[in-house]
């Protein structure tokens, strides 16, 4: 999904700039309440993996690729502000040392797979966290569908750039339904590797899963325990 | 699972990933290059300012072996992008709210205003 230099002209890609700036200056305030000195450097790491599984392109259809764009996925994990922060870090690693995504197209990658994702994926993710049975599964689940959407959701964002500032004239019943159509497949992909992760992290650390805070069942405190001594003991 | 051990497994995980199943990644166009390709947004695409730079689409220049640049390209970045997100989101982590409480150790305490 990353945008080259030339694909949207110069005025919408300052716009996007502008934009994309913008949405980090939000996300580094918020994400001040969303890190603590356990979840910064879980922050971190969750970057480093969102930059090694966007190498990971999988096959979809017709000699077509997908890759995760993991801001959903970063969202749910250490919550969406620091999610728009990670993907921009990636983003702007791919850019300046892999050439991969435009310089002047870093405002529109950012706000596509960064702000975009984190956004609608946590969106979609709290919305059914609220509505499912508090647990895991659900949490899981819940995971699934946002990423699922976010794919698409990216994929329309560069349609509305293209739209206003396309270098090219292919018309939008054309660039859309084209878009929108193998974004889905991707964000299956992306749903399944955001599912797999998420739910990987919760088996082993709940508590460090921002977006499961407050589903967990609640805990029994047990006054009595009908436990033998050498279990108790261990 | 402690912390510490969570971030190592992690960084072991995101290592593997990019130093060697990237090799095995698919190598047709993703998405958007496809339709670019397909319905022609592409005809104005410009180079990469930065295309000669030494780790230039995921390889390290000098480096023959098509696996092992890719493979050590991707480490590379792991490590930039570990650091570079470590640096950044330890700077702006708040000063341990509920931090100690659900730190596995349980063991901190931090006096809270």
């Amino acid at each position: 999904m990353h945008v080259p230099d030339g694909f949207i002209d110069a005025p919408v890609s300052a716009v996007a700039g502008v934009i994309a700036v913008s949405g980090v200056a939000v996300s580094l305030r918020g994400a001040r309440r969303e890190l603590d000195d356990l979840t910064a450097p879980l922050a971190g790491l969750t970057a480093a993996f969102v930059f090694a599984a966007q190498m990971l392109n999988f096959p979809v259809a017709g000699g077509t690729s997908g890759h995760l764009l993991g801001g959903a996925l970063a969202a749910i994990l250490v919550g969406p502000f620091t999610g728009v922060l990670v993907v921009s870090v990636v983003l702007a690693v791919q850019a300046l040392v892999f050439a991969d995504g435009g310089l002047t197209a870093l405002g529109v990658n950012i706000t596509i797979m960064a702000i975009v994702t984190a956004a609608a994926g946590y969106g979609v993710f709290r919305l059914l966290v609220r509505v499912l049975p508090r647990s895991r599964p659900s949490v899981t689940a819940a995971a699934f569908v946002a990423a699922l959407v976010s794919v698409p959701a990216s994929a329309l964002a560069f349609v509305a750039f293209y739209v206003v500032g396309g270098t090219t004239e292919v018309p939008l019943s054309t660039v859309l339904p084209a878009m929108l159509g193998v974004h889905v497949l991707i964000g299956l992909g992306e749903a399944l590797i955001t599912a797999l992760t998420v739910s990987s992290v919760l088996a082993v650390r709940p508590d460090l899963v921002y977006g499961a805070r407050g589903t967990a069942e609640p805990l029994e405190l047990v006054v009595n325990p009908a436990r033998k001594p050498e279990e108790a003991a261990s | 699972m402690s912390l510490k051990k969570l971030l190592a497994l992690g960084v072991l995980v995101a290592a593997v990933l990019a130093g060697i199943v990237s090799h095995y990644a698919s190598s047709h166009p993703d998405g958007l290059e496809r339709v670019a390709e397909d319905k022609g947004i592409n005809a104005k695409e410009e180079d990469h300012p930065l295309g000669g730079s030494p780790l230039a689409d995921y390889g390290v220049k000098g480096v023959a072996d098509e696996r092992a640049s890719v493979g050590l390209s991707g480490l590379i970045g792991v490590g930039v992008v570990l650091v570079a997100g470590s640096g950044l989101f330890w700077l702006l982590r708040g000063r341990s709210e509920g931090g100690a409480a659900r730190d596995g150790s349980g063991g901190r305490t931090e006096a809270h205003p």
